[in-house]
């Protein structure tokens, strides 16, 4: 399939750039803060945006990620509000790609073919699920890809390389490096060197790695890209940072780390 | 993985990838343990000479009658008061195995995270237990004897503060801590392998109850009753009776205030499939797909999802699933405690309360049956609850 990460990652390779990402939690604190501060990401030159439909039991995701969840359920935050949300900024954001991350239980909770339809329609380019590990994969990756959502799966260190293998068979558009073990957050540093793992996926064959995990600063995301990977992805910090100090902080923040993709 | 981990179309293995070479590890080590004699061996010691197994199955003497018999199978007099003492030492075996050096685990009132530390002090293991701040508050006791035996108890303040948030966040823990780390989880649920490793640890309270049965009677039980939260106890007791099709098997869900009103915890009756701690199962959510606060007056069914064998069982009709109200437990509750002079943990009591239904009605038709209850723990621990709920003292000065 043919992604709007492809011509991203393709530009960015022109320009001798690694690619940026950034997080945010739908609905935290509002919908219409998300819209706000998505298209304020934009205007800040990140590459690439992951979004968060808030869940109420997220597993994978450390203190920060699991309280802007919250928030965003208290304010009322809907599945349908999210799509909505982000079907008016692929309105007027034709280019930038648009990831989904969240769990299982809310893509079955309505049907996972109209969970699927409903990201399609709302132009949402990738669908990660943190609690779909490659083993359970296929079952989602088909309905998904059927309507143009790439499934991006997650590779850890510790993923031995026949699952390495399968991840690169179903991954699409980018294939999503956890830069440590365990959950999100930036209390805990990022590893520096990842070199290893990025040699093996690419001798699996997988889709471009971007990494994520504990990357706040802008020395995050260059050790990053030294590494080996096309990209990196700041989460709880961009939400920190949105939550502490609202938009023109989150936006600083992302420029900031998108300048460290700069060729030195 | 070498086995899929399913039950039909339940449990799987819904957990971050990079938790997957942690639980092939796990079901590498199970398997491997499973087959070596050296295992075994020092497993059934500790059950028989540290936890006091086989336990009984003890006849009613007062309640049922000549043609309906009750039997109680009496996990309540294992050493730390309930069945879980199996399952732990168990998974504290296999820990040692594998060479992990600390234990973690969830609990919701506690029952889990006591046993969880008699473990753990038993083998040298460091142990420590995630518990709902709400919890921990109104489970004091229960904080202490975990810190009697050298546990670490570890308030959880997100989400709502209950056994889920537990269970998150031992979850969390482990995705940082697998290399040196165990997690033991308390029941049925959770990503494969746990749901099956639980259950054959939990196997030995059915497989004791229909050799003594069989022993006693002559005969297998027209049913096995057992109450269901996460539904440890009752795969436990059924496991062995699966393949003994005349042999009704019964789960008794928490019905809370009323199976029409929110507050239960009835998971396979109320909640729909879905994915929570790992697996494929029935869980109670909203019509978004995020997860409801359960409700029992006994902590240990409250929580809000369930085995998938559990479902599985049902989806094939192998198993039924049934409800009782705080109401009807803590009327059994005292049933138990006044006709029989023993006193069942409140979980164990919402078996019981189905299990006098079923006798009432066989005496009312007149026909013969034999039911086997799982009395799976011992009411010690509600006694604070049981004083504030029923206070004779105060309801005796009304009536006068």
């Amino acid at each position: 399939m043919n992604t709007r990460y492809d011509s991203m990652f393709a530009r960015l390779k022109d320009k001798g750039e690694g690619a940026f990402g950034a997080f945010l939690m739908l609905g935290d604190p509002d919908m219409e803060t998300s819209l706000k501060a998505l298209e304020a990401l934009v205007e800040a030159g990140v590459d690439f945006l992951e979004v968060g439909i808030p869940f109420s039991d997220p597993i994978a995701d450390g203190p920060t990620i699991q309280a802007a969840a919250m928030r965003a359920l208290k304010a009322g935050a809907t599945q349908a509000k999210c799509f909505d949300v982000l079907e008016r900024f692929r309105a007027n954001n034709p280019d930038t790609p648009v990831g989904v991350l969240t769990y299982a239980n809310l893509a079955l909770a309505h049907g996972y073919d109209q969970f699927c339809d409903s990201l399609a329609k709302a132009g949402v380019d990738s669908l990660l699920l943190a609690d779909v590990p490659s083993i359970e994969a296929e079952a989602f990756a088909e309905p998904a890809a059927k309507v143009g959502v790439a499934p991006v799966l997650i590779a850890a260190g510790n993923t031995p390389d026949a699952t390495l293998k399968r991840i690169a068979g179903i991954s699409r558009g980018y294939t999503y490096c956890v830069a440590r073990e365990g959950v999100t957050g930036a209390e805990t540093a990022m590893r520096t060197d990842h070199s290893a793992l990025m040699d093996r996926l690419k001798q699996a064959g997988s889709a471009p790695p971007v990494l994520g995990f504990g990357i706040s600063k802008p020395e995050h995301v260059q050790s990053a890209l030294q590494s080996g990977a096309a990209g990196a992805i700041s989460g709880s910090a961009i939400v920190s940072a949105l939550a502490a100090e609202g938009i023109q902080a989150a936006a600083k923040l992302a420029h900031a780390l998108k300048r460290a993709t700069l060729p030195q | 993985m070498k086995l899929d981990g399913r039950f039909g179309r339940f449990g799987g293995v819904f957990a971050p990838e990079i938790l997957v070479p942690a639980l092939e590890q796990l079901e590498d080590a199970f398997l491997e343990a499973r087959d070596d004699p050296a295992f075994q061996d020092e497993l059934n010691t500790l059950l028989t000479k540290y936890a006091g197994r086989p336990t009984p199955l003890t006849l009613c003497r007062n309640l049922g009658s000549e043609k309906v018999r009750i039997y109680l199978k009496r996990e309540d007099l294992l050493h730390g008061g309930a069945h879980k003492t199996n399952q732990v030492l168990a998974q504290g075996l296999l820990a040692k195995r594998m060479g992990k050096t600390r234990l973690i685990a969830e609990t919701g009132a506690g029952q889990h995270g006591v046993a969880t530390a008699m473990a753990g002090a038993l083998l040298g293991l460091k142990t420590q237990v995630y518990m709902g701040a709400k919890d921990a508050a109104r489970q004091e006791i229960n904080v202490f004897r975990m810190r009697l035996m050298g546990a670490e108890v570890i308030p959880v303040e997100a989400g709502s503060k209950t056994l889920k948030d537990a269970v998150n966040e031992a979850l969390r823990d482990w995705t940082a801590s697998f290399a040196d780390t165990h997690y033991l989880i308390g029941t049925v649920t959770g990503p494969h392998p746990f749901p099956l490793i639980v259950r054959e640890f939990q196997r030995i309270i059915g497989a004791e109850a229909r050799a003594q049965c069989l022993e006693e009677t002559g005969r297998l039980p027209d049913a096995v009753v057992a109450c269901v939260g996460g539904g440890s106890n009752a795969m436990g007791a059924f496991a062995d009776f699966v393949e003994d099709e005349g042999v009704k098997l019964i789960g008794v869900e928490p019905a809370g205030h009323g199976m029409d009103t929110p507050e239960h915890g009835a998971t396979l009756q109320k909640g729909r499939e879905g994915i929570l701690h790992g697996a494929r199962t029935f869980v109670l959510q909203d019509s978004d797909g995020q997860i409801e606060e359960s409700w029992s007056v006994s902590a240990g069914l409250d929580y809000p999802a369930v085995g998938p064998e559990h479902a599985h069982l049902r989806d094939i009709g192998r198993a039924d699933y049934v409800g009782a109200t705080d109401d009807e437990a803590l009327a059994a509750f005292q049933t138990l405690s006044r006709r029989e002079g023993i006193i069942p943990a409140f979980e164990s009591a919402h078996a019981l309360a189905h299990a006098l239904k079923m006798a009432k009605q066989a005496e009312a038709e007149g026909r013969e049956m034999t039911i086997v209850v799982n009395l799976s723990g011992r009411g010690d621990k509600d006694m604070a609850q049981a004083v504030q709920i029923l206070d004779f003292s105060a309801r005796a000065e009304a009536a006068e």
